[in-house]
């Protein structure tokens, strides 16, 4: 980053102006607020989906229960992959930064990687359930479980979908503001899926009893 | 094939949706005619339908809510003829089955695509100018907006043709929503519309709030904006706080629906109350979002005729921000009756006494406004009054209803009607004319025939409390809401007032055509040439009306509130040093995603699930196509801008 003498002193002059009032912000400020308030009604759906859940989950119709349904160690392995798909996630952000392609591919390749082996636990998981007679029309509980965990797997592959357009994007667009831009929310996205998975390994693995 | 439709779909044997159906095919197929043989497909497509200009954008949102106002209207008066003849042997002249169907869409429509097409058509069209900006944070994404409203509009249309509508009230409550008790097409036909045009709803809220929170024009800090943009403001983090939950219940009732789920169902330990809870968990704040904007242009209205500035301006914003929070927190008192006992009725019971006193800090306001102003009587004006009169009546019966004893009495009662009717035409819509009265010079370049308004104005006004005054003695003498026919016969004259009511509000409606049509026809007498027809106080009024595609060439500088006021009663600082800028290009992207969401939605009705990935795949490709365009922005040369400068000086010398 160059900056010229003359813009320099604009920027010492822009200062002392409160943020408030020094008119309209730069694009990519707008578009990553944007984006933050889009994330934050998507967590909203989550609320909705969570406040269900708790409703609903002693509802099992005399159906399985949470402590029968659950492996901890498979969710631990799902939950590691998860989080280290967002480690690698940010390690694919500053090489976006450092407008570097061989690296983004790399670490873009593993945080897909790990994204789709936590998509491959998830579908094993649901797959076991429904073919031992506990899928989601079974109970109210199990209806709540498939839709709230089921919610944040789509999300979890619109991201995976999301990450290979980018990818397109980087190959043929190559690093211009509109694809960082773009990249910036999309770690963004990555990111706050990995908040709303914290309170479903809290609030249904690690909160399942009897 | 086509799943479950089939040609017993068709109401053949029903003779007013299929008359109605008619007329509005041939209407339809007329306008397209006319269209087609004028040769007006290339403006139109260019101009307007794929158009990115926030201006053009909401104009087609208000055209839309006064489209739909006629159905939603048409629904009402049919219902309350109703009534005026079903008493004690008589029948009426609408089968039980048909009656459920229309207070079903009369409610869907008027909320969800007259009142928030109208107030977010308002806020689309005055937001930027009021801020001093070039357009909305996120110009694509608006019309992707608006046309997803479409998608949805068009979709509840339909299913006036082509099966039914939903004979569950305008919230769909289960267990009578679920599929054991609706199997037919009509709960999916409102769930499908409402998740498309929710959607659209939820992207303008997220645009809308960026613009105000980020797009400003230079030195206009928070406490510089105009009321209505304050008011915006709140509204619009309520939609984005709001509709979420909205979308995720109504997902729920579709899983239980489609794929037997049971989430609100009797059996399989689901829980119908938890819906009811869900959706007023939206359905409060949405009333909110509604009014919010309305108390906005009141503000602005009655601020601009009374030659003052707004009396009390941060106490006006504490008390929009105020609403805002509090709105999340009454929900259950739309259903004191559940049970949840004493303790929990009376906290929302008080909570909701408490949100109507930061209204009445606003009603205050607005009268010490106009005291000692000099007022002149124009139609907003008469609109802003008589909205203080109604809404002050409305907001009262409102806190009666907040006692929950006197709720268990009240509850789903005809003064419940009369209530909420109060306060949406006595709030909404009557603010939605206001805005439209006092916003129609800036977005077309002339007034509005001001007799024919105050006409309008006059019929709406007595026809609201003809119509409903009745409703809230009616309420308490037992009778109930959405019911098609009664046996007690001293109702029935009050029924007939109530009829009358409705019948005046129809010339009111009338004559707001009459008086478009007029105002047109005469328009040359009505230009506005100077911009600022009502010598008004903020920025919109800076600018040429209409105003040119880039709104400012160049941008506003604002050194307190009534940015506006203040430049034009000490004009000082050097000449305006103009220079190109850039506007968004014309998208499509918009009209295209509405285009396959119109099938997706109806094929997601009928289980044709060939023609839903047609339509979901359709989607993709259009959202990809827009991602690899690289050109988003046009060149406007600073000989248009000059050009454009010295016509609006030329003109205004003129004024």
């Amino acid at each position: 980053m160059s900056i010229t003498i003359d813009t320099a002193t604009q920027q010492i002059a822009l200062d002392e102006v409160p943020l408030s009032q020094r008119g309209p912000a730069p694009q990519r400020v707008v578009a990553g607020f944007g984006f933050w308030l889009f994330l934050l009604s998507d967590i909203i759906i989550f609320s909705a989906l969570f406040a269900a859940y708790a409703v609903l989950n002693d509802q099992t119709n005399g159906g399985p229960g949470a402590i029968e349904l659950f492996n901890k160690r498979h969710v631990f392995i799902e939950t590691a992959c998860l989080l280290a798909s967002s480690f690698t996630c940010g390690m694919m952000v500053i090489s976006v930064d450092r407008r570097s392609a061989p690296s983004t591919y790399f670490w873009a390749l593993l945080t897909l990687l790990l994204g789709l082996a936590f998509l491959r636990l998830e579908v094993s998981e649901f797959s076991d359930m429904v073919l031992h007679g506990a899928g989601p029309s079974r109970s109210a509980f199990l209806s709540s479980f498939f839709t709230l965990v089921g919610t944040h797997g789509l999300h979890v592959t619109a991201g995976a979908c999301w990450l290979l357009v980018m990818m397109a994007q980087v190959a043929t667009l190559g690093f211009r503001p509109m694809v960082m831009r773009r990249m910036l929310c999309f770690s963004l996205f990555w990111h706050a899926l990995d908040i709303v998975w914290i309170g479903v390994f809290t609030v249904v693995y690690l909160g399942a009893h009897g | 094939m086509f799943g479950k439709l089939s040609w017993a779909a068709i109401p053949l044997n029903e003779p007013i949706p299929l008359i109605t159906v008619g007329v509005l095919i041939v209407g339809i197929v007329g306008i397209l005619s006319l269209v087609t043989w004028k040769g007006w497909w290339p403006y139109l497509w260019r101009e307007w339908i794929t158009t990115t200009d926030h201006k053009r954008l909401g104009v087609m949102y208000v055209i839309l809510a006064l489209v739909m106002l006629l159905r939603g209207f048409s629904d009402a008066i049919m219902m309350r003829a109703q009534l005026a003849l079903a008493a004690g042997h008589a029948a009426g002249y609408l089968p039980p089955d048909h009656y459920n169907q229309i207070f079903s869409a009369h409610g869907t429509i008027m909320i969800f695509f007259v009142g928030m097409a109208f107030v977010i058509g308002l806020m689309n069209f005055a937001l930027p100018l009021q801020l001093g900006v070039r357009d909305v944070a996120f110009p694509v994404l608006n019309s992707v907006g608006f046309w997803l409203t479409a998608a949805g509009v068009l979709l509840v249309n339909v299913s006036l043709g082509v099966g039914e509508f939903s004979r569950t009230g305008w919230l769909a409550y289960p267990p009578l929503s679920e599929i054991a008790y609706s199997p037919g097409v009509g709960v999916d036909y409102y769930l499908w519309s409402l998740q498309i045009s929710g959607l659209g709803t939820l992207l303008s809220g997220i645009n809308l709030t960026t613009t105000i929170l980020k797009l400003r024009a230079p030195g206009m800090s928070y406490a510089r904006m105009p009321v209505f943009c304050w008011t915006a403001l709140a509204s619009n983090l309520l939609i984005v706080a709001a509709f979420p939950i909205l979308t995720a219940t109504f997902a729920m009732l579709l899983l239980d629906r489609y794929l037997g789920f049971h989430f609100f169902t009797n059996d399989g330990g689901g829980n119908p109350m938890m819906y009811i809870n869900l959706i007023w968990g939206w359905g409060h704040p949405e009333v909110y979002i509604l009014i919010l904007p309305a108390f906005g242009v009141f503000s602005e209205v009655i601020a601009t005729f009374s030659g003052k500035p707004l009396f009390g301006y941060r106490s006006m914003v504490m008390a929009t921000m105020a609403i805002c929070v509090l709105s999340f927190m009454v929900w259950l008192h739309h259903f004191f009756t559940m049970g949840a006992g004493a303790n929990v009725n009376a906290f929302f019971g008080i909570a909701t006494m408490i949100i109507a006193v930061p209204t009445g800090v606003k009603v205050f306001n607005w009268l010490f406004t106009m005291y000692g102003g000099s007022i002149r009587f124009t139609a907003p004006v008469l609109w802003a009054i008589g909205f203080i009169v109604t809404f002050v009546i409305g907001g009262m019966t409102g806190v009666l209803m907040a006692i929950p004893p006197a709720d268990f009495v009240l509850h789903n009662s005809l003064f419940l009607i009369a209530h909420f009717h109060n306060v949406i035409i006595g709030g909404v819509i009557f603010g939605a004319m206001a805005g439209y009265t006092y916003w129609f010079p800036k977005a077309f370049g002339f007034k509005l025939h001001e007799g024919l308004g105050k006409a309008v104005f006059w019929c709406w006004f007595v026809g609201f409390y003809l119509a409903f005054m009745p409703l809230y003695g009616l309420g308490l003498m037992g009778a109930t809401r959405r019911m098609q026919h009664y046996a007690d016969t001293s109702w029935q004259p009050l029924m007939i007032v109530a009829f009358g009511g409705a019948v005046v509000i129809l010339i009111g409606i009338i004559l707001t055509v009459a008086q478009l049509v007029v105002s047109i026809r005469t328009r040359n007498r009505r230009r506005d040439l100077s911009g600022d027809p009502w010598n008004g106080r903020t920025l919109e009024w800076s600018t040429s009306s209409p105003p040119p595609v880039w709104n400012f060439a160049v941008l506003p500088v604002v050194s307190g509130p009534d940015a506006f006021w203040r430049t034009k009663h000490n004009p000082k600082g050097p000449a305006p040093k103009y220079e190109p800028l850039e506007v968004p290009k014309h998208s499509a992207l918009g009209f295209t995603v509405a285009f396959f969401a119109v099938p997706l939605g109806f094929a997601l009705i009928w289980h044709i699930w060939w023609l839903a990935i047609v339509g979901l795949l359709g989607i993709v490709a259009a959202v990809l196509r827009h991602a690899w365009r690289v050109d988003l922005e046009e060149h406007v040369s600073l000989a248009t801008i000059l050009e454009h400068e010295q016509a609006q000086q030329l003109r205004a010398a003129r004024a």
